[in-house]
Order: structure tokens, then C-alpha cells, then sequence
């Protein structure tokens, strides 16, 4: 997709992937909604081309630029837009029966079934609570069968609660239909549990897009991250589990990391994030600490923009980051090159979805 | 029990006023509701010239507003011959003239209630709508349209009670004819002029205020239904 818009301050030109989820990352005000409602149709480019898996939507050069409704794009909307005069079921089926019965490859029931919300359906929106609402809305953009699903930060408006009762069917969504999404968030946590690709934006323009795990693992990167976020990814795979201490142990490389209990079967793959924050770094391998995973690698850099603080990257095999003083940095006299061990606390992961797109 | 029964000028005139009542909210909705839609919706040079024209029966004095209709739509006005002419139809000083007057007067009304309505419609739930494949004619019918009902239904009711009352420009327009034209308002008018008209115009007067009761408590009914209705 290649996309620009004049007049206003969208600048962006970007792929996604084919299939699974795209994630459109960046703070507030840096053209996510905008870039979405341009694919939607609902807001026009200036210059520019959209196009999705081969089909044209928009081309100011070729003159293309095809109505709203004839885009096939699932759109669900921040604040979820049920139509307040229609139950649930006539909510849901509203599109389906919009979209040619040879076109369409999403079922009733299924869709009901995976989110959940057969007991709502005939309810009116009202009655629902945000979490039952974006999953109907959600539900409601899926059975037009689109060639592309837009969810432009379909969690925003919902509190931890709600949020961790909704994000699972979305996880689920994308395994089980083949329909590419471009997911809109400013929260990391969220696109690290659902994507495979990332696009991050910032004052209106493309910073940089590819594969999650490149970009939050890149150092000129990590400023987009904001100051508590910046971290790294491994991919590793699940060795065993540790019933008596409730522990999963996890293998990337020859090193295993200790995590807490996971529901995954031996032998699937697992990304992991270690937030640099949660990372210390030491000269020797201490004796007597409460750290569970100690790993040696080497300095590969360091990088200091935030204030009293300053981001070293090492090299463990792949490459992790810790946050530390910039006076223990000193104290230490780090540098590059130099044979550190990497003190990572086990509950400091947040797991996101195994890497199977790659 | 006298005073209970109607003399025929008081039946005619309340048939009529009925009559001519819903037929001028009749005619006038489809326009109305397309004139809101227009004002609230579009933006185009001479908006503000239109938004205007609309209000005027609304500003000016009722008999002015029958009496321009009057030299526009009479037999030998700048419209009126015309649709004699080729169409046949005639308007002045007939039923079809005091619908058209009713009509012009509660037009306004009738608007502004739906135009306010229809500013209150989110519009992203219309964009929602297109998202899934229904175009800009099937949203106005399947979203915005329901949307608006309690706007609608205020509207009606105030065209309605508009119509009832109409008198000046009535008169001016189509006259004082008994069956014809002399609506509720026209007859309790002709019944004050009359010698012994008194107990005729009570019974018009209390007439008057049922029919008004009656608009506005089918008015409430349906309102409540749509507001139960949205609550699930």
C-alpha cells in the first residue's frame, strides 16, 4: 500500500502482510486513524495508490477511487458503532446480507461461536457492555467477508478487565480466517501478543515497517517505544515445564529462560519480550541472588537518551537490552566488546504469540 | 344534551379540518424531511438564501403569506395559470388550496424539528453502515431515517397542530366555503359572527382542544415506543 495525503500532514507509504496482523504503531496524532480511514475510503488522498492484495481501491493517477461500500474492508471502529436501532443479531447479519451469498466465506454460527456473544443476540446495543459491544462489532465487520479487516484501537475504550476478555478472540480471529489485519494501537503490549508485522508511524510519516521482532529489537528504534516500553524479543521454544515452582522453561539458542508457567505444548515456539527496564547487568556471574536467569554475553552497545539512565545492548546470542544508571554504567566501566552477564528477573516477560508467519 | 350534538356546519368543518390536517402533514413530509436533510447535510452556495425562504411563513404575518400564495397559485397567478392550463389542476378556493395553505405554514415546523434531529444523528455510525456495503440511498433509509423517528414524529405533530389552526393565510388563500374550505378555526370564526352562533362555537372551541389532545398523546405513545424500543 502506498499512500500519501497533501494538504494534511499523512505521509505514509507502507506493506503489510499478506496475511495475519499488521500492526500501525505510534503515538497519538501521528496519522494512524487517518491512514485507516483513507484505506476505508472514508477519507480521501490527495496523491497516492491503495491496494490490497492485488485489487486497486485507490489510484489518484489511474482516477480509481472506489465508494465506501464497494471496498470489501471490515472496519472496526474505536468505539464500536452498533447501529443503536437494530438488535444484535440484525447488527451482525446487516453486511452479511450486504455481500454477495458467493462471496461470502464467513459463517453465521462460527462467527457467533468464536466470539462468543450467542447469548446476545437478541439484545439491543444498549444493553451491552463495552466489551460485548466491540466484540460484536467486531463480529459485525467479519461476516462481510472483507479482504482486509481495519481495527483501529478496538481496545482503547475498555478498561484492563474488558480488554482481556476481548483481545483473546481477536488472537483466535487471526488464526482461524485468512484475512489480513491492519490493527491500530498505541499500546505494545497488544500488537506483541497479536502481530507479526509492524509499521510505526510518527508525526504523520512511516518511521520504518517490517517484522515486529527486527524493529523492536533495532537501537535507532527504541526512542518510538517511549521510555518504559523499549525492550527485546527472543523467539524460543518451550523445553519443559517446572510443576513444583510453577515455572516454564524456555530455550533459545544454547540458553534456557525461566518464565512462569505458560499453557503451551513442549516444543512450540514462543515470543518472549524482556523489557530493558527489567534487565541488570553484571561483570561476574553473581552467587546468591534472587535473579533465575543469568546469561553471559557481550556489550554490543550503549546507548544513552534518556536522561539518568542509559540502554546497553548485548549480545546473548541475540540481542537484549538492559536499563541501567548511567552511574552504574560508569561504575562498571562498560563498554563495547565487553563480556557482561545479563540478570534477567523470570516474571519480567510478557509472552506474545508464536512467530509462525516467518 | 343538546350541547353534545353537533350541528352539520360543525361536523363538516371538523371532517374537513381533519381532512385537510393530514393531508398538508401528508404532503409536506417527503419534503420536509428532504429540506432538513438538505440544510443539516450539504453546503452549497445559497444555502442560507434557502434556509431563509423556508422560515419565511414561520416570520410573516399569516394573511401575507395567502395572499402571495394567492397571486403566485390563484387561476390567473404566474403558477397557477400554468397548472390550469396544461395540468388542469385548480387551487384557489377548493380543499386541495387549504391543504397547500396548511402546508406552507407548518412547513417550517415541521423542519426545523427533523433537521434537528438528523444534526443529532452520529455520523459515524452512517460510515459504519458504508463500511459494510450499503450505499449512501440505503443508509439514509436504514440508519438515518430510524434515527430520526423522534424528530420525525415531533415534527408531525407540530405540522399537524399548525394545520389545524391555520386561518389567515387560509382565508386569503381559498376563502370562507362551507365544506370546501371552512376548516375548525373558519367556522368557529364564522359562528362567533353569527346572532345565536355561541353554544356552536363552544362546541367548536371544546372540539378543538380534543382533537389537539389527541395528536399530542398519539404523539407521546409513539415516542415512548421508540425510546423503548432503543433500550431493548
Amino acid at each position: 500500500m502506498t499512500r500519501k495525503q497533501g494538504n494534511f500532514f499523512v505521509d505514509a507509504a507502507f506493506q503489510g502482510a499478506a496475511s495475519g496482523v499488521t500492526a500501525l504503531y505510534g503515538p497519538s496524532g501521528a496519522g494512524k486513524t487517518s491512514i485507516v480511514n483513507m484505506v476505508a475510503g472514508l477519507m480521501r488522498p490527495d496523491v497516492g495508490r491503495i491496494i490490497i492484495n492485488g485489487r486497486c481501491l485507490f489510484d489518484a493517477a489511474r482516477n480509481i477511487d472506489l465508494p465506501v461500500e464497494k471496498r470489501r474492508i471490515g472496519y472496526v471502529f474505536q468505539d464500536g458503532r452498533l447501529l443503536p436501532h437494530l438488535s444484535v443479531r440484525a447488527n451482525l447479519a446487516y453486511g452479511m446480507h450486504l455481500t454477495p451469498v458467493d462471496r461470502r466465506f464467513v459463517n453465521f454460527d462460527q462467527v457467533v461461536d468464536l466470539l462468543g456473544i450467542g447469548t446476545l443476540l437478541d439484545r439491543r446495543p444498549a444493553r451491552l457492555s463495552g466489551g460485548e459491544k466491540q466484540r460484536v462489532a467486531i463480529g459485525r465487520a467479519l461476516l462481510t467477508s472483507p479482504a482486509l479487516l481495519l481495527m483501529d484501537e478496538p481496545l482503547a475504550s475498555l478498561d484492563a478487565v474488558r480488554k482481556a476478555e476481548v483481545l483473546p478472540f481477536i488472537m483466535r480471529l487471526s488464526r482461524e480466517f485468512s484475512i489480513p489485519i491492519l490493527y491500530v494501537s498505541h499500546a505494545l503490549d497488544e500488537i506483541l501478543n497479536l502481530s507479526s508485522h509492524l509499521v510505526i508511524m510518527q508525526d504523520g510519516g512511516v518511521r520504518a515497517y517490517g517484522y515486529l521482532e527486527d524493529l523492536l529489537s533495532r537501537a535507532d528504534l527504541q526512542t518510538c517505544f517511549g521510555p518504559t516500553e523499549s525492550g527485546a524479543i527472543l523467539s524460543t521454544i518451550v523445553e519443559n515445564h517446572e510443576d513444583a515452582f510453577g515455572l516454564t522453561h524456555l530455550r533459545f539458542g544454547d540458553h534456557i529462560l525461566k518464565v512462569h508457567r505458560l499453557d503451551t505444548a513442549r516444543g512450540e515456539t514462543v515470543r518472549v519480550r524482556i523489557p530493558a527496564r527489567h534487565v541488570a547487568v553484571a561483570l561476574e556471574p553473581p552467587g546468591g541472588t534472587s535473579f533465575q536467569n543469568v546469561i553471559p554475553g557481550e556489550v554490543r552497545e550503549i546507548a544513552a537518551h534518556c536522561a539518568p539512565f542509559v540502554d546497553v545492548r548485548m549480545d546473548i546470542g541475540c540481542p537484549l537490552w538492559a536499563r541501567i544508571t548511567r552511574q552504574s554504567c560508569q561504575e562498571l566501566n562498560l563498554q563495547v566488546g565487553l563480556p557482561v552477564y545479563a540478570l534477567i528477573k523470570s516474571v519480567a516477560v510478557s509472552l506474545g504469540p508464536s512467530n509462525e508467519c516467518r | 344534551m343538546d350541547f353534545l350534538k353537533l350541528s352539520p356546519i360543525e361536523l363538516e368543518a371538523l371532517r374537513l379540518s381533519l381532512w385537510v390536517s393530514g393531508w398538508s402533514v401528508a404532503v409536506s413530509m417527503p419534503f420536509g424531511i428532504l429540506t432538513a436533510w438538505v440544510l443539516a447535510r450539504m453546503r452549497f452556495p445559497g444555502k442560507n438564501l434557502l434556509d431563509g425562504m423556508m422560515h419565511l411563513p414561520l416570520v410573516l404575518p399569516p394573511v401575507v403569506t395567502g395572499y402571495l400564495l394567492l397571486v403566485l397559485l390563484g387561476r390567473k397567478g404566474v403558477i397557477g395559470a400554468l397548472l390550469y392550463d396544461y395540468l388542469g389542476v385548480v387551487l384557489a378556493f377548493n380543499w386541495k388550496g387549504a391543504v397547500l395553505a396548511a402546508a406552507v405554514m407548518s412547513f417550517p415546523l415541521l423542519v426545523r424539528a427533523v433537521r434537528l434531529s438528523l444534526e443529532g444523528v452520529d455520523q459515524g455510525l452512517e460510515a459504519a453502515a458504508r463500511t459494510l456495503g450499503a450505499g449512501p440511498v440505503r443508509v439514509f433509509f436504514t440508519v438515518t431515517l430510524p434515527l430520526i423517528v423522534p424528530g420525525i414524529i415531533t415534527g408531525l405533530i407540530l405540522a399537524f397542530a399548525r394545520s389545524l389552526g391555520e386561518f389567515g393565510a387560509t382565508i386569503t388563500f381559498v376563502s370562507n366555503i362551507r365544506g370546501q374550505t371552512q376548516t375548525l378555526p373558519l367556522a368557529l370564526y364564522t359562528l362567533t359572527q353569527m346572532p345565536d352562533g355561541e353554544m356552536g362555537a363552544m362546541r367548536l372551541c371544546v372540539l378543538s382542544v380534543l382533537v389537539a389532545m389527541a395528536a399530542l398523546l398519539c404523539s407521546e405513545i409513539l415516542a415512548r415506543r421508540f425510546a423503548a424500543r432503543m433500550r431493548g
